[in-house]
């Protein structure tokens, strides 16, 4: 793990050691004989504080909220399932759901193989130091300045995109403004943010893999392509699979450049499942359904997790 | 000395540019400037006027050069002006939403990285009933998408009458996040036991050991990880956009925001805009400018979710 390398001088396994032993039978430790509860719970405070009032009792009230009728103003009155019959009923959430689907296989798919290739070109090509900052600079940057710059350089009539469009001879496309269009662009959009964190994320993982590996491939004669199958792909696998479960729950949960770009227009074509929740909660104050939908949200979440893990079986490496 | 030779020659054949390379580095090339271009084409606009950007959108250097943009999104420009130029006449408070945010991402780093480290160090090295019990349900915190708190948090955050506060903006995330106290347990746990243990039997308590020893030698992870959330709090939107209605809590991402959707009659501001966009991300590219070798090496680590 890379944090021992930032640690001074220490002796690794004894942090295994550690975590063997947990809390059990009391180990003879001098001093610490009687144990340190007290103090734990001093040290323990504002953090379990935190977690219990804004994680953990938020999500079982998000949960408990889905089964009620609530708009901020009254209390919440419970109503069974009749939010989740709506939602089975409702077109536009389901229109919701499959924009968000689609958003999701544009934006992972892209960013994935970008990322891949970004990431074997800093490992195989250059180890440049500077490189590396330079692909995370738009990470740097909010979604919204993201969102806006993009909306500046794909403007149908101003933009420089569509002036490099109009130059190559083709019809200026109205990215943000079509309904084919607008779902991609912001997928795309969203690329362009992330791509290199993601990027960052594997060319740690192919940092892990033996130098020893391509030396010796090379001896054998292998060529780059070759090597990539053989060598990366395998290896690099379970990193891979965790980056993937990352992003893919990342992007399910796509708002701020939506709403900054095209506010789930034109007719819904880019109305995302966080901003319909955001637009029932918050302009319809319907509380109740919108939770409803934040659980199915968590759901998939979970069931893409679980899927994903198991497909790729990340928890196992090929060399073991 | 052949031996030295050879390698050098080895080095050389491999070094040679063949098709599959240049290709490569044409590739890293397209990458690099896709990547920068928009930041040049930000400056670009931002220093252009309106009219001159309607009437040559393509040109490579700022037409019509003015400051016009930068005046409009710091509200120094009379509205009247603004509006000849092509603004809404809506500025942008600029300096009362820079505040704002300095405030909400100073507060939630600062609070959540050393409650987080307390926490932390709590799970790592105190001896408790229940530990491992009670960080398994940290763990398993990491599982709950954020999103999915966000209403709820609101639901809450208005009860208790704190919202359109700066602290109501900060208060979810100012206490831990799993991975932080995930993060630093892990750092805590391989400090060897030796190096507490002497200043413990030099007689100082568990709490003078902590922020004597501890703290300072996780100086490392801690600005890591202090950068990490500063960068998380100053880019945050969603959350910031449901709790702050009023210029006393709004932070720049909302502002700006705000700012894009002052669309004037005649189209968009796209002068002003820029500039402001520019202005609003300044601080985390300068942010970049300086920790950039530290900010890169950290993204690794969150991988370790």
């Amino acid at each position: 793990m890379t944090i021992a390398s930032s640690s001074p001088p220490s002796l690794p396994l004894r942090g295994a050691e550690e975590a063997q032993t947990g809390p059990g039978p009391r180990r003879a430790a001098g001093h610490e004989e009687r144990g340190d509860g007290r103090l734990a719970a001093v040290f323990l405070a504002p953090a379990l504080l935190g977690f219990v009032v804004f994680l953990l009792w938020p999500t079982l009230r998000g949960v408990y909220l889905s089964f009620t009728r609530f708009n901020l103003l009254t209390p919440a009155r419970w109503v069974g399932l009749d939010n989740y019959v709506r939602m089975v009923n409702d077109p536009i959430f389901w229109d919701s759901m499959g924009v968000t689907v689609v958003y999701v296989a544009v934006n992972i798919g892209v960013q994935t193989v970008s990322a891949l290739a970004i990431a074997v070109l800093m490992q195989r090509l250059t180890q440049s130091a500077v490189l590396r900052g330079i692909v995370l600079t738009p990470y740097l940057m909010s979604n919204v300045v993201a969102g806006i710059v993009w909306l500046w350089i794909l403007d149908t009539q101003l933009g420089v995109g569509n002036e490099i469009v109009a130059g190559l001879g083709f019809d200026r496309v109205p990215f943000l403004a079509d309904e084919t269009w607008a779902i991609p662009t912001i997928a795309l959009i969203n690329v362009w943010r992330h791509v290199g964190y993601t990027a960052l994320l594997l060319f740690a993982g192919l940092m892990a893999i033996p130098n020893d590996m391509y030396e010796a491939a090379k001896v054998d004669g292998a060529g780059e392509a070759r090597m990539f199958r053989r060598i990366t792909m395998p290896l690099l696998r379970p990193v891979l699979a965790v980056v993937l479960i990352m992003t893919v729950i990342g992007s399910f949960q796509v708002f701020d450049t939506v709403a900054v770009t095209t506010a789930g227009g034109p007719a819904n074509a880019t109305n995302v499942l966080q901003f319909y929740i955001y637009g029932t909660a918050f302009g319809r104050f319907q509380f109740g359904y919108a939770s409803a939908m934040s659980v199915a949200l968590l759901v998939v979440l979970s069931a893409v997790t679980v899927l994903q893990y198991r497909l790729t079986r990340a928890g196992r490496s090929d060399l073991g | 000395m052949a031996t030295v030779a050879d390698t050098t020659t080895v080095r050389r054949v491999r070094r040679r540019p063949s098709v599959g390379r240049i290709a490569a580095w044409a590739v890293m090339a397209a990458i690099v400037l896709v990547t920068l271009l928009p930041f040049y084409w930000i400056l670009r606009t931002a220093l252009s006027t309106n009219t001159a950007l309607a009437a040559r959108p393509g040109d490579v250097l700022p037409v019509g050069l003015t400051t016009g943009g930068f005046e409009r999104a710091l509200g120094l420009q009379s509205a009247e002006e603004a509006i000849a130029q092509g603004g809404s006449g809506g500025g942008l408070r600029f300096w009362r939403y820079l505040l704002n945010s300095v405030v909400v991402s100073t507060l939630i780093t600062v609070c959540q990285v050393f409650f987080s480290a307390m926490a932390a160090y709590a799970f790592a090295r105190l001896r408790w009933r229940g530990r491992e019990k009670v960080f398994g349900l940290f763990l398993a915190g990491l599982m709950v998408p954020a999103i999915f708190t966000l209403l709820p948090n609101f639901v809450l955050i208005k009860q208790l009458g704190l919202v359109d506060t700066l602290v109501g903006v900060a208060l979810p995330t100012m206490f831990m996040t799993p991975f932080a106290v995930f993060f630093l347990r892990q750092f805590f746990m391989n400090v060897p036991r030796e190096v507490e243990e002497a200043a413990l039997l030099d007689g100082a308590g568990r709490i003078r050991v902590f922020f004597r020893v501890m703290l300072p030698m996780a100086s490392t992870p801690v600005l890591t990880l202090g950068l990490l959330t500063y960068i998380t709090a100053w880019n945050d939107y969603f959350w910031p956009l449901m709790v702050s209605y009023s210029d006393s809590s709004r932070v720049l991402t909302v502002a700006l925001a705000i700012f894009r959707a002052q669309t004037p009659q005649s189209g968009y501001d796209w002068s002003g805009l820029m500039a402001a966009t520019l202005i609003a991300a300044l601080p985390m590219l300068v942010l970049f400018a300086c920790f950039a070798r530290r900010i890169v090496s950290s993204i690794s680590f969150t991988g370790i979710k």
